[in-house]
């Protein structure tokens, strides 16, 4: 019988102190209460909340989502309660919730991510995540992930507006990461998050249409996940500032290769679907895994990929 | 409402070409099922097939649970291939079930394996002695027949080949039926699983006659939970969560 050690799963997001690693991605938590049923909220690193646009937005037709080899796509069209609906029926109870509050927010214009940004700061929320990487919205989102010039003037603004920890998400489909991780960080980001989904496509061979109303959209699950574990070791690299590393986490030990990556945390997607309690589960399965190789804090596994 | 538990395969038995019949006993106890609820069922413990699929309720058999499913696809066939024993992790029960109203004579109407939560409401309703029309394409995939009469409900058939029952679209039956019934059919209220060209000809019908209307849909689902945003449909309410909204709505509220 080994003696039962205090393990330390605190992690430090800059000034975002997290009681330990787990979050949620958005888009796959809803705004957290459908997931009360199952889970104890309050054993999470972190939530983030399903994207907030300042007005309401319905999303894109249907079909929206289909099933891929260990993977789905999806072009939900961020359908969102908009701000207003989200601070009046949603904020209330998560702000009785003992985790910390990330609000994802999306825009068509700088002016708009500043105005969110605005009315968000004092609202009782933790930190502000940047959508600008959502492949399935004509205007906004990758628009200001995928060209540096943009990408890099909408932080700087943004940044100017709030003064809570702010996220850039940065999307995987650009040719060089690293070069957005640097941008993020050299314009007031505090912290990155990846990767959002890969743009993706599929075809129905007897109808000859593709599976989705959209067209393409984006893959997300296990499918993606050596993609996301390369691209959050070449931000370790690059950059200072600490890494929220996702892409088809469902179980204990992906997690635990994304923080060997460098991710200071880790943000459960997908999973949440396959699973209700994926959180809780690689939370324990964290804690395990920690117990068996005899680390007592979390601080030793970030970055601790031997490469 | 929802639960994740899980399950041990009591019965996995094909019923006819494709079609089979899912006995479910659950591990720890459930909340109890209405006519309607869906339940998320994992189909491998690999990564592909990556997601849960839903299935409707087909029947509660105190504290156990049957699913009656084609095989329409890679899960489906995966499932199929499930023994007596093998334990599936399941979500459920989700959704909203029918809304069963009092006062009107129910009506039920299903179309090919629509039978499958159609009947589960038979059951419910089956004091309240429900006409139910079912329409198949062939004999042999005339499902139930047997358990709905032991329930002392006689449905109405038709086929498409004529081979059981009328030669005809199960909703022309059911116009006639109307036609020439005496009672004010405003007395009436129709219940209704099948495929969708089946569900757009009823919505019309209740449009037509004035009658209240519900139907169950299908439609992908990721999560079952409510917070994919995959399952939408669209209703003179905006899109609405097959899920969490459904999958019951109100004949008058979907946008085809």
């Amino acid at each position: 019988m080994v003696a039962k050690r205090t393990l330390n799963l605190n992690t430090g997001l800059g000034r975002l102190k997290l009681k330990n690693p787990v979050m949620t991605a958005s888009g796959t938590f809803g705004y957290g209460k459908e997931y009360s049923e199952f889970i104890d909220l309050n054993k999470l690193g972190a939530i983030v909340v399903k994207g907030i646009s300042l007005r309401p937005m319905k999303g894109n037709p249907e079909p929206r989502i289909c099933e891929t080899p260990c993977g789905m796509l999806n072009a939900i069209g961020l359908q969102n309660v908009g701000l207003k609906g989200f601070i009046k029926q949603q904020l209330p109870y998560l702000r009785k919730l003992e985790t910390k509050i990330i609000v994802n927010v999306l825009g068509n214009s700088i002016d708009e991510y500043c105005e969110l940004a605005e009315k968000l700061d004092g609202t009782g929320i933790n930190a502000i995540e940047l959508n600008v990487s959502c492949p399935n919205v004509k205007k906004g989102g990758i628009v200001f992930g995928t060209d540096p010039k943009n990408f890099g003037e909408l932080i700087k603004c943004v940044r100017r507006k709030t003064t809570l920890p702010l996220i850039s998400k940065l999307s995987p489909n650009v040719t060089d990461i690293k070069l957005f991780a640097r941008i993020a960080e050299d314009s007031g980001s505090d912290i990155i998050s990846l990767i959002n989904t890969i743009t993706g496509m599929s075809i129905d061979i007897k109808t000859r249409k593709p599976r989705l109303a959209n067209i393409t959209g984006g893959l997300s699950g296990p499918a993606i996940r050596p993609v996301a574990v390369r691209m959050v070791r070449e931000c370790y690299k690059t950059v200072r500032i600490p890494i929220i590393g996702m892409g088809g986490i469902i179980s204990a030990e992906d997690a635990v290769e994304f923080i060997l990556a460098g991710a200071s945390a880790v943000a459960v997607g997908t999973g949440n679907f396959i699973n209700p309690g994926a959180t809780i589960d690689i939370l324990k399965g964290i804690k395990s895994y920690m117990s068996e190789e005899g680390i007592s804090s979390l601080k030793e596994l970030i970055g601790a990929a031997q490469c | 409402m929802g639960k994740l538990f899980k399950a041990s395969i009591r019965e996995n038995g094909l019923v006819i070409k494709n079609h089979y019949l899912l006995t479910l006993h659950p591990i720890e106890k459930i909340p109890k099922p209405e006519p309607g609820n869906f339940f998320m069922l994992s189909i491998s413990d690999g990564l592909d097939p990556l997601l849960k699929r839903p299935f409707s309720l087909h029947r509660w058999l105190d504290g156990d649970f049957q699913i009656l499913y084609r095989v329409a696809g890679k899960g489906t066939e995966l499932l199929s291939r499930r023994r007596t024993g093998d334990v599936l992790d399941v979500v459920g029960p989700l959704g909203k079930s029918f809304t069963v109203n009092k006062q009107n004579k129910p009506i039920l109407v299903a179309g090919g394996l629509g039978i499958a939560p159609i009947f589960a409401l038979a059951e419910k309703l089956k004091k309240r002695q429900p006409a139910l029309f079912y329409g198949a394409r062939t004999k042999k995939e005339v499902l139930c027949i047997d358990e709905l009469k032991t329930l002392g409900v006689d449905p109405i058939v038709s086929t498409d080949d004529g081979t059981f029952g009328a030669k005809d679209n199960i909703i022309n039956v059911l116009t006639k039926y109307l036609a020439r019934h005496k009672s004010p059919v405003s007395n009436y209220c129709l219940y209704a699983c099948g495929p969708k060209p089946m569900l757009v000809a009823l919505s019309n019908l209740a449009k037509k006659f004035r009658l209240k209307g519900y139907i169950a849909l299908e439609q992908y689902m990721a999560c079952g939970l409510g917070t994919c945003l995959g399952c939408v449909i669209n209703t003179t309410r905006g899109y609405k969560r097959v899920c969490k909204e459904g999958p019951v709505f109100s004949t008058d509220e979907v946008i085809w």
